[in-house]
């Protein structure tokens, strides 16, 4: 337990995503097996122990305590496992600390009614970061921050073997995962996938560049929408259905629906939407369903969940990723046509003759859930990662907003030492005159220079301090770029920006000059 | 006994030897425990301490920072008005002393900040059996138990041996913890120059000349661009997260201190790599510390006084809460050595 305590004690405080990767990877070479594997389980969230939970665990600890202390210790504290970690006591005698693959194995194994004596005996074996990170492990609220892809990452920067692979052979694979660091340490044959639902790495589009499309031939591309959703790949196979993210990352359990609507062998490449009446849904409503691991029957109802479908890497257990673009398309069709699945469509293709016919589509596209074009090769075959060339994304062109920085924030890792993080705000008429409300967030956009030179501009004009915000006068003014803008009962401003950022900074523009909130409602989507 | 003890706007006074206890105003007469600044502010007409605390005191304020000095050592006993005075080691940092009084067959024990645990640094706390005992409570509540300090060392130099190319910044408060941070290490087998912010150079060099062995330090300053990747640079903990720190190589930020322990308050401190090593008594150590001076009552001063009277109680002790003011609040995070 103690490498496994220290490893989640360092990724706790580890802001950095290369140093998250690092503690990991040096686990995985000091840590033998199956102690890694489990760790490893534990990290991308594949264990879970019934009859472990919150109320037992305070059941052990009041009984162990002065109930007026540790009351004090808790409010002090402001988290269970941790002030059970703190105050433990262990009883005299002789308690031996337990390995990390002893206790999963033990969880595994015991009945409900036995679990709190085992816990007990534990908590008696080891130290304080070693009975929280048990704790943690317990109750399954590892919150260290690391994602079963970033975990998966870190595999593949130690051993030196493709993320791709590592991805690929995941879910055939159980803890403690002996075979895959045989594999891993070039002691073992590469684990088979078998018929498991595995995630393929999603092919990537590369934005179109200024000019690009001159050298570029019409009749060689199909073009369809972009839609303003979420990436998903749909697997289904005999050993089971999944939903991955673009990332890898398994949002299934968020999306029930879909996953019972999934009864073939296939998987599918296409846009996550939420459908409200037939019609695109926001985002945000879509968002409110990705956060919800297990969602509610209203929720839905309200906001039903459908994949329209871009692509097939396979259909029927038939591998299409060698195939052009042209015929995966055909195939596609021939099967949906056949089989008219539930909670997904077509999306359709954009008949055009030139490039000049396609950009007057394109600036004319504002209904709601389009993004831009999307254009691809049609003998492209369907690559793994962002291949430079078969696919581009041709977005409309963003919104652009004139806005008054109202409050930086520090930003984290290598930003730490910058305020980094900026809200800014639009005018609006208040009781006493013209007054800033705050329209949206921007953490990038701006190079490492305008950093430091904003970052001096805040500390020069800071008027409050909340902890790690400072609020500064209202004296510059911030050009923001976004996507989208949508209404927002969450924000006092009632509106929402979609993927805001920096475009420039006005160092030369005037506040008073700014927008007014009513020039950005007036962008709203209808 | 609070006739001849008791606590007064500039601090606790000592009626029959007419003198103040770390008074937190100017005064005619101070005893001082220790150097930190919440315990010894300048200007007092006459200072009483150990030698090491009046050099310290001296290099923190100046040659003048009190009309005159008497130096007493450890164990040496001072008369003083009708009653007499000695100082027994806390084992908080170099030169700190427990205050012990004794007047007409009485004696009471101001323990000034301590901790019980071994420190490379100074001599370790002495325990002297007395009918009152006024303690601190720092580290008042049962959750902040410290863990071995050479465990907290070896994961700073663990965590070197994981990011070989990132500068180490660790936080220490200057007078105290940054040295006994650096003599861990160096006991840890850690014989790299260690860097110092500005800030640490003064009582570092003091420390030195008053013995304690800290190995090549050298200033981290004038780097002319060098970056320090793979070094240990010791700085105040203010200093860790501000632009000072961006002239290193993408630093590791460590804070020493016992309020690492727990969570909300390292992510606070936003150090990256949270050292749980304290000056001053946890909370096992703070209730060794009553039972063990057998006084039959316990004045508990600055900290979690609630908790510690609480537990006191329940060991049959008679303990009431002691309100000082000023104490471990000027400065905050500077002035809170723990």
């Amino acid at each position: 337990m103690k490498d496994f305590s220290a490893l989640l004690d360092a990724l706790s405080y580890m802001a950095s995503r290369n140093g998250k990767l690092r503690l990991i990877a040096d686990y995985c070479a000091r840590v033998e097996d199956p102690a890694r594997g489990y760790a490893l389980a534990a990290l991308t969230g594949e264990l879970s122990f019934a009859g472990a939970k919150a109320g037992a665990i305070r059941a052990l600890a009041e009984e162990r305590s002065d109930p007026v202390l540790f009351r004090w210790s808790y409010d002090y504290v402001g988290d269970l496992a941790e002030t059970t970690a703190l105050i433990w006591q262990a009883r005299p005698g002789a308690n031996r600390p337990p390995d990390l693959p002893e206790v999963v194995e033990a969880l595994q194994e015991a009945t409900r009614a036995k679990v709190p004596a085992l816990i007990e005996a534990w908590l008696d074996g080891l130290d304080a970061t070693g009975r929280w990170a048990l704790l943690k492990l317990i109750t399954g609220a590892l919150r260290v921050g690391v994602s079963a892809r970033l975990a998966k990452t870190a595999l593949a920067e130690w051993s030196g073997k493709p993320l791709a692979d590592i991805e690929e052979i995941w879910p055939s694979l159980e803890p403690p995962y002996g075979p895959l660091f045989d594999w891993l340490e070039g002691k073992g044959p590469k684990p088979d996938a078998g018929d498991a639902p595995t995630f393929r790495p999603l092919m990537l589009a590369t934005p179109l560049e200024e000019g690009a499309l001159d050298s570029l031939a019409p009749a060689e591309f199909l073009a369809e929408w972009k839609w303003d959703g979420i990436r998903v790949q749909l697997v289904s196979t005999p050993g089971g259905r999944r939903l991955f993210s673009r990332t890898g990352e398994d949002v299934g359990p968020a999306f029930p629906e879909i996953l019972e609507a999934a009864d073939f062998q296939a998987v599918l490449d296409g846009e996550l939407l939420v459908l409200q009446e037939g019609e695109v849904g926001s985002f945000n409503a879509l968002q409110q369903r990705l956060n919800r691991k297990a969602p509610t029957a209203k929720l839905l109802a309200e906001s039903p969940a459908h994949i329209r479908l871009y692509d097939a890497l396979m259909l029927e257990g038939k591998e299409l990723r060698q195939l052009a673009l042209t015929a995966r398309r055909e195939r596609l069709e021939a099967w949906y046509r056949s089989r008219m699945p539930a909670r997904m469509d077509l999306s359709p293709l954009i008949a055009f003759e030139g490039w000049d016919q396609l950009s007057t589509l394109r600036a004319e596209a504002r209904a709601n859930g389009i993004e831009g074009l999307m254009l691809k090769r049609k003998d492209s075959a369907y690559l793994a990662g962002r291949p430079k060339g078969p696919w581009f994304k041709w977005k409309r062109d963003p919104l652009i907003a004139d806005c008054v920085l109202m409050y930086a924030q520090r930003g984290h890792g290598k930003r730490s030492s910058f305020y980094s993080d900026y809200t800014f705000g639009a005018w609006r008429d208040g009781e006493t005159g013209p007054e800033l409300v705050p329209v949206g967030k921007a953490y990038f956009g701006f190079t490492d220079e305008e950093l430091k030179q904003l970052d001096k501009w805040v500390r020069d004009h800071t008027t409050e301090r909340f902890g790690p915000v400072r609020a500064v006068e209202p004296g510059l003014v911030l050009e923001v770029a976004f996507d989208a803008l949508q209404r927002s009962s969450r924000h006092k401003s009632g509106i929402a920006m979609r993927f805001p950022r920096v475009s420039r900074i006005r160092w030369d523009k005037p506040v008073e000059e700014a927008d007014g909130l009513e020039t950005l409602v007036a962008l709203l989507e209808q | 006994m609070d006739t001849w003890l008791r606590v007064t706007e500039a601090g606790l006074y000592c009626e029959p030897l007419d003198c103040y206890i770390d008074p937190t105003r100017a005064v005619h007469r101070a005893v001082l425990t220790h150097g930190h600044a919440d315990h010894a502010r300048p200007g007092h007409q006459a200072v009483l301490a150990t030698a090491e605390t009046i050099a310290i005191v001296k290099a923190r304020y100046g040659e003048n920072a009190a009309g005159s000095f008497q130096a007493l050592a450890l164990g040496e006993r001072l008369s003083m008005g009708d009653g007499r005075l000695w100082l027994a080691p806390a084992g908080h940092v170099l030169g700190s002393a427990q205050v012990a009084i004794e007047w007409r067959g009485v004696r009471a024990v101001i323990s000034g900040d301590y901790k019980r645990r071994p420190d490379p640094t100074c001599p370790p706390f002495e325990v002297v059996a007395c009918d009152l005992y006024i303690t601190e409570a720092t580290f008042g509540l049962p959750v902040f138990r410290h863990p071995p300090a050479e465990g907290e060392v070896a994961r700073l130099l663990h965590s070197l041996s994981v990011f070989p190319e990132r500068t180490h910044l660790v936080g220490a408060y200057a007078l105290g913890k940054a040295q006994r941070v650096v003599r861990m290490l160096r006991l840890a087998g850690y014989d790299r120059p260690i860097y110092l912010h500005g800030a640490m150079q003064k009582l570092m060099a003091l420390y030195q000349e008053l013995g304690v062995e800290l190995g090549e330090l050298r200033p981290a300053t004038n780097l002319k661009g060098e970056k320090l990747p793979g070094e240990i640079v010791v700085a105040p903990p203010s200093a860790i997260g501000d632009r000072w720190s961006r002239r290193f190589a993408d630093p590791v930020t460590a804070v020493a201190s016992g309020w690492m322990r727990v969570r909300a308050r390292a992510r606070q401190s936003r150090a990256e790599l949270p050292l749980v090593i304290s000056d001053h008594a946890d909370w096992d150590e703070l209730l060794q510390t009553v039972r063990e001076v057998e006084a039959g009552e316990v004045w508990v001063t600055h900290g979690n006084e609630e908790a510690l009277c609480h537990a006191a109680s329940g060991l049959g002790i008679r303990a009431r809460a002691l309100s000082l003011v000023g104490r471990g609040e000027a400065e905050q995070e500077a002035a809170e050595p723990a």
